[in-house]
C-alpha cells in the first residue's frame, strides 16, 4: 500500500510499505477513505518529538471502511464505517474504567521507553513515535486499529467524511480544552493559537456559555477565521498581549486560558524567541512554552490554564510563583477522545457545529509531502489539510 | 533493601567527591607547585602527568558528585590512587636528597589518601565482583486475587510474559522445568521447586541444587486500595554467572518491569498488545527487540 513515511527532519514521503495485517484477537484493519495532517504533525515533521525512526507511517487523524477484523473484535464488522480516535485505549484498565483513555495502562508496548521521559507512560498513539508505542499511522491506505471494539464509532448515516473525520482528534481535543476551564456564563475565555484545534476550542467554548473568547496568534488568516467564529483577536507580533488582555478584561484578566500551541511557540522578541530556540538546538530544553508562560501570566486571579497544544518534555524559566501565589489550576491532557466521540457525534448531526469549517485543502494522499510544507510555512492561508488515498 | 548501609556509604563518597575536585583543580592551576612539592619537577614527563591526573581527578569527582548513587564509583578512585602510587613510588627510588624525601612525603599521602578511598569503597553493601543480584517490581493489575494468583500458579504461563523465558514444563505440583536463552544464545535449563504456596497470597520458587544461575523468586498478591484489583510484587534473585557486570549491561530490573507489565495486559485485556513489525508470535523475548512503526514485512493483504 501507499503510506505518508517520516524519513528525517523536514522530509516525508509517500511510499510503497507492506500492508498492515491483524496481530492481536481485537486489531481490525480500516480501508482509509479520509486522514488529516494535525498540527502535532509538525512538531514530528520539525523533528522535536523523540524517537521517531525513519520509515515510520505518519497519522492519527483518520476515518474509513472497516475489511477485517480479529477474531475476538464485537460490535465491528467488514463494511462498517467509522472514525478513529488517536490514542489507543484498551477500555479494561483502571484508567480507561474511568474515562481517562488517553491514560490507558496497556496500549502502550513501548511504556518503558516513556516512564523515562515522564514518569509513567501514557497511552500509544498512531503515528506518533515509538515512545508512544510504535504504532503504524493512518496517512496511508490502510491501518492496523488495535482494541477495535473499544476506539473506533460506527457512522451510520450519511454524514460526509469531512464533517465526521474531525472527531478523531482535533474536535474532541479543542472541546476538551475548553471544558477543562470549568466555563460558567460571563466567563471570558483566552485561547493561544487560533488553529484547527485553537478554532475548535473557541467553538466550543461558545457552545458551553463563555461570554467573551479571545483569540492570540500571529497569521492574519487564523485571526480572521477566528474572527468570523465569534472571537475577539490579538495580533501578538503588534500588540503587548498582557497588557491588552488586562485592557479588556477591565483589570480582571480571562477567567481561564487555553494553550493551543504547544512546543514550537513563536515570540516577538527576537532575544527571548533566541533563548529558548538555543536552548531547544542544544538540548537543554525540549519545549519552547512562550504561549504556556504568557497564559499562566494572563490569567486571572484562580483561573484556570488549561492545556491541550502537545508538549514533549521539559520546559524552562516556568512562572510557578505566578501560578503558586494567584491560585491559579493548570491542567492538561491528551484528549481522552473516547469519551467525546458520541456526545460531539450528536452534536453535528443536531446541527450545533459542522466540523468541516477549519479544511482549507483537499489532496490526495501521494501530496502529503506538499500539504506538510504548506501547513508548516502557513502559505496559501494553509488552515488544515485533508488527504485521500 | 539495603537502603540503610548506602546511605551511609554515600556521605563519605561525595566528601571524596569535593576532596577530588580540589585535588584536581590543584593539579590543573598550578602544576609547577605541585611537581615541586612532589620532587618530581626535574621530570619532563610530570609536565605532561600532572596536568592529566588533574583530569582525572575532576571527571571521578564529576561521577562521584552527579551521581545518584555514587558509592560504587569510589572504585575508580582507588584504581587512581593505585597508578598514582605506582609512579611516585618509581619517582621516589630514582631519586636523591630533598627530592627524593618530597616524593617519599607525597607517595605517603597518597598512600593515606588511598586508605580512605579503598576503606570507603569497602564499607559499600554490593562490591562489583559480588555476584549476588535482588531484582524487585511491582504492578496493580485490575482483577481479582485469587484470579491474578492462579494465571501465575500455573507456571506455564510465565513465559508468555517473560522476556527470556523459553518455557517451563509443569513436572508435578510442585517441580517444574525451565529453560531460558541465555545471553549467547544458548538456551540453559534448570529445575524448580515451589517452595511456598499460599493460594491467594504468595508463590514462591526456588531453583534445585546445580543450576547454573542459582536463582529463586517470589510473587505475592495483596488487594489493592479502593477496590482497584490486585497489587503484584516480584522479587527475584540471581547468583549469577557474569558478575554484576553482566547484570548491569542487561537492565535487568526494567525487564522485569516490563513482563509485569505484559503480566497485566493479558490479566485485563487478554493478550499481549503488539505493535507493528512483531511478526515473532507470541513470545516475549523477540519483542524486545521490535521495531517500527512500520507494516510487517510479511502477511496477507487485507
Amino acid at each position: 500500500m501507499r503510506a505518508n513515511c517520516w524519513m528525517g527532519r523536514n522530509h516525508v514521503e509517500v511510499r510503497d510499505v507492506p500492508d498492515p495485517r491483524i496481530l492481536n484477537s481485537r486489531d481490525a484493519i480500516v480501508r482509509i477513505t479520509s486522514t488529516a495532517i494535525c498540527g502535532s504533525d509538525l512538531h514530528l515533521y520539525d523533528g522535536y518529538i523523540p524517537t521517531m525512526k525513519k520509515g515510520d507511517v505518519l497519522g492519527h487523524e483518520f476515518m474509513g471502511e472497516v475489511v477485517e477484523t480479529g477474531p475476538d473484535v464485537t460490535g465491528l464488522r467488514a463494511g462498517d464505517r467509522v472514525v478513529v480516535p488517536f490514542p489507543i485505549a484498551c477500555g479494561a484498565c483502571d484508567a480507561c474504567e474511568h474515562g481517562l483513555y488517553s491514560v490507558c495502562e496497556n496500549s502502550n508496548p513501548n511504556a518503558g521507553m516513556a516512564e523515562k521521559v515522564m514518569g509513567y507512560s501514557p497511552a500509544g498513539i498512531f503515528g506518533y513515535s515509538h515512545m508512544l508505542g510504535g504504532f503504524a499511522g493512518g496517512q496511508a491506505e490502510y491501518a492496523r486499529v488495535p482494541f477495535a471494539d473499544v476506539g473506533p464509532i460506527k457512522i451510520e448515516d450519511d454524514l460526509p467524511d469531512e464533517q465526521v473525520l474531525f472527531l478523531s482528534d482535533i474536535f474532541p481535543t479543542g472541546w476538551m480544552g475548553a471544558e477543562m476551564c470549568d466555563i460558567t456564563p460571563g466567563d471570558v475565555i483566552a485561547v493561544w493559537g487560533a488553529g484547527p484545534v485553537g478554532q475548535f476550542a473557541i467553538a466550543s467554548a461558545f457552545l458551553m456559555g463563555a461570554e467573551r473568547v479571545i483569540a492570540i496568534d500571529r497569521i492574519p488568516y487564523r485571526l480572521d477565521k477566528a474572527e468570523r467564529a465569534g472571537a475577539e483577536v490579538l495580533d501578538y507580533e503588534r500588540t503587548d498581549v498582557l497588557d491588552a488582555l488586562r485592557d479588556m478584561t477591565a483589570g480582571r484578566g480571562p477567567d481561564a486560558c487555553i494553550d493551543a500551541v504547544g512546543i514550537e511557540a513563536h515570540h516577538p522578541a527576537p532575544l527571548m524567541y533566541g533563548y529558548d530556540r538555543a536552548k531547544q538546538a542544544t538540548r537543554t530544553e525540549t519545549d519552547r512554552p512562550f504561549a504556556l508562560r504568557e497564559a499562566i501570566m494572563a490569567c486571572r486571579n484562580g483561573g484556570v490554564v488549561s492545556v491541550v497544544g502537545v508538549y514533549g518534555g521539559f520546559v524552562d524559566k516556568f512562572p510557578m510563583g505566578s501560578l503558586m501565589n494567584r491560585s491559579i489550576t493548570l491542567r492538561g491532557a491528551q484528549c481522552h477522545v473516547q469519551r467525546y466521540l458520541r456526545p460531539l457525534l450528536e452534536r453535528i448531526r443536531a446541527g450545533d457545529i459542522d466540523p468541516g469549517f477549519v479544511i482549507s485543502h483537499r489532496m490526495p494522499l501521494e501530496d502529503a509531502p506538499h500539504g506538510y510544507e504548506i501547513f508548516r510555512q502557513k502559505e496559501d492561508d494553509c488552515l488544515k489539510v485533508v488527504l485521500t488515498p | 533493601m539495603n537502603d540503610g548501609r548506602q546511605r551511609k556509604t554515600d556521605r563519605p563518597a561525595r566528601a571524596l567527591g569535593w576532596a577530588g575536585v580540589g585535588l584536581g583543580a590543584a593539579q590543573l592551576a598550578v602544576p609547577n607547585a605541585v611537581r615541586r612539592i612532589t620532587g618530581v619537577d626535574d621530570s619532563a614527563s610530570a609536565h605532561l602527568l600532572v596536568p592529566l591526573a588533574g583530569v582525572r581527578e575532576l571527571c571521578q569527582a564529576a561521577v562521584l558528585l552527579g551521581s545518584r548513587v555514587p558509592g560504587p564509583w569510589v572504585w575508580t578512585r582507588v584504581a587512581g590512587d593505585a597508578a598514582d602510587l605506582a609512579v611516585l613510588g618509581l619517582a621516589a627510588a630514582r631519586r636523591r636528597g630533598v627530592r627524593r624525601r618530597r616524593a617519599a612525603v607525597a607517595t605517603a599521602a597518597v598512600a593515606g589518601i588511598a586508605a580512605v578511598d579503598l576503606a570507603t569503597a569497602l564499607r559499600r553493601g554490593r562490591r562489583p565482583w559480588d555476584r549476588e543480584l535482588t531484582l524487585h517490581a511491582a504492578i496493580t493489575v485490575r482483577r481479582p486475587r485469587e484470579e491474578v494468583y492462579r494465571f501465575w500458579r500455573d507456571l506455564a504461563n510465565l513465559p508468555r510474559f517473560t522476556s527470556r523465558l523459553e518455557s517451563v514444563t509443569v513436572i508435578d505440583d510442585r517441580h517444574s522445568r525451565w529453560a531460558v536463552r541465555g545471553p549467547s544464545g544458548r538456551t540453559v535449563e534448570w529445575d524448580a521447586e515451589i517452595v511456598e504456596d499460599r493460594p491467594g497470597e504468595v508463590i514462591a520458587w526456588c531453583s534445585s541444587r546445580g543450576t547454573v544461575v542459582t536463582n529463586s523468586g517470589e510473587v505475592r498478591f495483596a488487594d489493592a486500595p479502593g477496590l482497584q484489583g490486585t497489587e503484584v510484587r516480584v522479587r527475584l534473585l540471581y547468583e549469577l554467572p557474569y558478575g554484576a557486570a553482566g547484570a548491569a549491561l542487561a537492565h535487568p530490573e526494567r525487564q522485569v518491569r516490563e513482563d509485569l507489565r505484559r503480566f497485566k495486559q493479558i490479566m485485563e485485556t487478554g493478550e499481549v498488545l503488539r505493535a507493528e513489525g512483531g511478526p515473532e508470535g507470541v513470545r516475549a523475548m523477540p519483542r524486545l527487540r521490535r521495531r517500527p512503526a512500520q507494516p510487517v514485512t510479511t502477511g496477507g493483504t487485507p
